[in-house]
């Protein structure tokens, strides 16, 4: 790993919706520069603790650093230059075009007066080549397909110009192919510096595209490092409850899962 | 000079122009600005040409010799005492509630948003019923402060009954239709308690009318009013980051709750104003927004077009109800408006349903 401190640092924290507490006493730290990615059973608190990163929720207890202040110490502006958030789900404003829609990312940069500089369009310009949208940027988003709306948001994020991007399960809804389309693009912004933090389901995608792995099981964190030391047959079975032997991608080397069949296992 | 590397310039999808200085820079949706400017025109020029009707007629001529200062002096009190700041209110008012609808719109995310749904009128109504009753028929400004005090109460009221871990922009307009229902019932219940006077004089009230306005009551709403279009400039970055959901506007640098709250109070805060000087003028805060954004082709909501599109909608339906004076008897152009919006509202409702009943695509 890296010699720089964490940008990122979750401590003690305690997180949850109202009197439902999905994570107690929470500990991590996202190193610099990595492309960290966060695996675990469903309802395990991956969202939960990603979406406690990007401070959309306040932990009852513990703390948020980024780059070793508390983050409620920052004005909200400030943080949002530095961290960016890719939700779920987004919501696009009613005919809206993809240029307008990937400018928007340009908003903790902007004030009343200032609304729309040179750096503005340079960096909206430049979000929109690297996701390969220049040539439909006057285009309606509502008429674009699942993977292509996808770029969309992730250029509005990478718009914003932070070094640090967290994506909440960003391949969900995309067939397979435009799954790693996303993923080769996510490594991409990883190649040139940036801290990334996603929630992934598939731990393939994860163990191929991710340099770092944190484990998450009922809200708590198993396990993390790299995913040639995380990903084991008996973590896979103590996390996941998946019977399974873990081999090498036949293309990259990393560690993969492959199922065992349950009737041979039992007879 | 070099010629600029090819990611320096983007497409829009629309003709759009940059303003740059030191002092301020931003991006100038042309179409939505000139489609603006257009309404705006056209509101004023309609709320002059109306200026010519009532029961002592003018000329053309005569209106405008006398706006420029010239005129007899009796034209002077018809133009200038009693004609001209009904001719401001259309416009002035008409701006304002499609600005308040614009913010609802966009809050709520919902077509139908708007402060009337939040049952605001619904409260004044019942404010000015029970003030009526109490203080009996008399003074104009007991009456508007209990159409605010009403309004904002039940606005409020509404807000309250619909905040479940913050507000959402769908709940607000159930809970509020709701409690519109239940205010109507005790307006009908009151209405039937009332001397024949009382309920003529609420009657009346109900109807919204800006031919009442007298420059005593326009200048504290132009004041109010100037300072309601201010704080809604600067709170609208805000409100297009909200537009994106919650999370995003956090990421991006917004506390969602204390905005959208803000926010709402202006939205109400325009309605109320009107009210209070007019009387409910219904329907223009829901159609303008939208026949705006139809127009201009914006994305989302826009402010400036609503705006623009909510004066002209009020400066028409001002002359319409004058012209119809002409011919038959003065209809109070709440009325007017209320016949209209009812038109649009079907209109949208059977959009809605064919678009939902399987359309191509």
């Amino acid at each position: 790993m890296t010699a720089h401190p964490p940008r990122l640092v979750i401590e003690d924290a305690t997180i949850g919706y109202d009197q439902r507490t999905i994570a107690e006493r929470l500990s991590l730290e996202i190193p610099d520069g990595s492309f960290t990615a966060i695996i675990g059973p469903n309802g395990c608190g991956k969202s939960t603790l990603l979406r406690a990163l990007a401070r959309v929720l306040t932990p009852s207890t513990g703390r948020v650093l980024l780059d070793g202040k508390a983050i409620t110490q920052y004005g909200s502006k400030e943080v949002a230059r530095r961290m960016g958030l890719l939700p779920q789900t987004s919501l696009a404003p009613d005919g809206i075009r993809v240029a307008d829609l990937v400018a928007r990312g340009r908003s903790p940069y902007q004030s009343l007066f200032q609304q729309w500089r040179s750096s503005d369009e340079q960096a909206v310009a430049e979000a929109l080549e690297a996701t390969r949208l220049t040539e439909l940027s006057g285009r309606l988003v509502d008429e674009l397909s699942g993977g292509q709306r996808q770029r969309v948001w992730v250029a509005m994020l990478l718009a914003q110009q932070t070094g640090i991007m967290l994506l909440d399960e960003p391949t969900t809804f995309l067939d397979i192919a435009h799954q790693y389309e996303l993923l080769e693009l996510l490594r991409t912004f990883h190649d040139e510096g940036k801290t990334l933090v996603a929630v992934l389901h598939d731990l393939d995608q994860a163990a191929r595209y991710a340099d770092h792995l944190v484990v998450m099981r009922d809200g708590s964190v198993v396990t993390s490092g790299p995913p040639a030391e995380v990903v084991t047959a008996e973590l896979v079975q103590e996390v996941f409850g998946l019977p399974c032997i873990v081999a090498p991608d036949p293309v990259t080397g990393t560690p993969t899962v492959v199922p065992l069949d349950p009737r041979s296992v039992v007879r | 000079m070099s010629a600029l590397p090819r990611a320096e310039h983007v497409d829009f999808g629309y003709r759009s122009g940059s303003l740059r200085s030191r002092f301020a820079s931003a991006r100038l949706p042309l179409r939505v600005l000139g489609v603006s400017a257009l309404l705006l025109g056209l509101a004023v020029a309609v709320a002059v040409a109306a200026i010519r009707y009532g029961d002592y007629p003018l000329t053309a001529e005569q209106v405008l010799s006398t706006l420029l200062g010239g005129g007899e002096p009796f034209h002077r009190i018809v133009v200038l005492e009693w004609r001209l700041p009904v001719a401001i209110a259309a416009v002035a008012f008409g701006a304002l509630l499609g600005l308040g609808g614009a913010i609802f719109q966009s809050i709520t995310r919902n077509p139908l948003g708007s402060p009337d749904v939040i049952g605001f009128d619904a409260g004044a109504y019942t404010a000015v019923v029970v003030v009526t009753l109490v203080v009996g028929s008399g003074g104009t400004w007991s009456i508007a402060a209990a159409a605010i005090v009403g309004g904002l109460a039940t606005a409020f009221a509404v807000y309250l009954l619909a905040w479940r871990r913050g507000v959402q922009g769908f709940r607000l307009i159930i809970v509020g239709i709701g409690v519109a229902a239940m205010l109507g019932s005790l307006n009908s219940y009151l209405i039937t308690r009332a001397d024949i006077t009382d309920a003529m004089s609420v009657g009346f009230w109900s109807a919204g009318s800006i031919a009442r306005v007298t420059w005593s009551s326009l200048t504290p709403s132009l004041v109010l009013g100037t300072v309601i279009v201010l704080a809604a400039i600067a709170l609208s970055p805000a409100l297009k980051r909200l537009e994106l959901g919650d999370d995003a506007a956090i990421t991006q640098g917004t506390r969602p709750g204390p905005v959208r709250l803000a926010l709402l109070v202006l939205g109400v805060a325009t309605t109320a104003l009107v009210t209070a000087a007019a009387g409910p003028i219904g329907f223009i805060a829901l159609v303008a927004p939208q026949l705006a954004r139809r127009i201009t082709r914006s994305a989302g909501v826009s402010l400036l077009a609503a705006s623009a599109m909510g004066a002209a909608l009020l400066a028409a339906a001002h002359l319409l109800s004058l012209l119809i004076a002409q011919v038959y008897r003065s209809i109070p152009v709440g009325l007017i408006t209320v016949c209209l919006g009812g038109l649009y509202l079907i209109w949208l409702l059977i959009r809605e349903t064919r678009r939902q009943a399987g359309a191509p695509r």
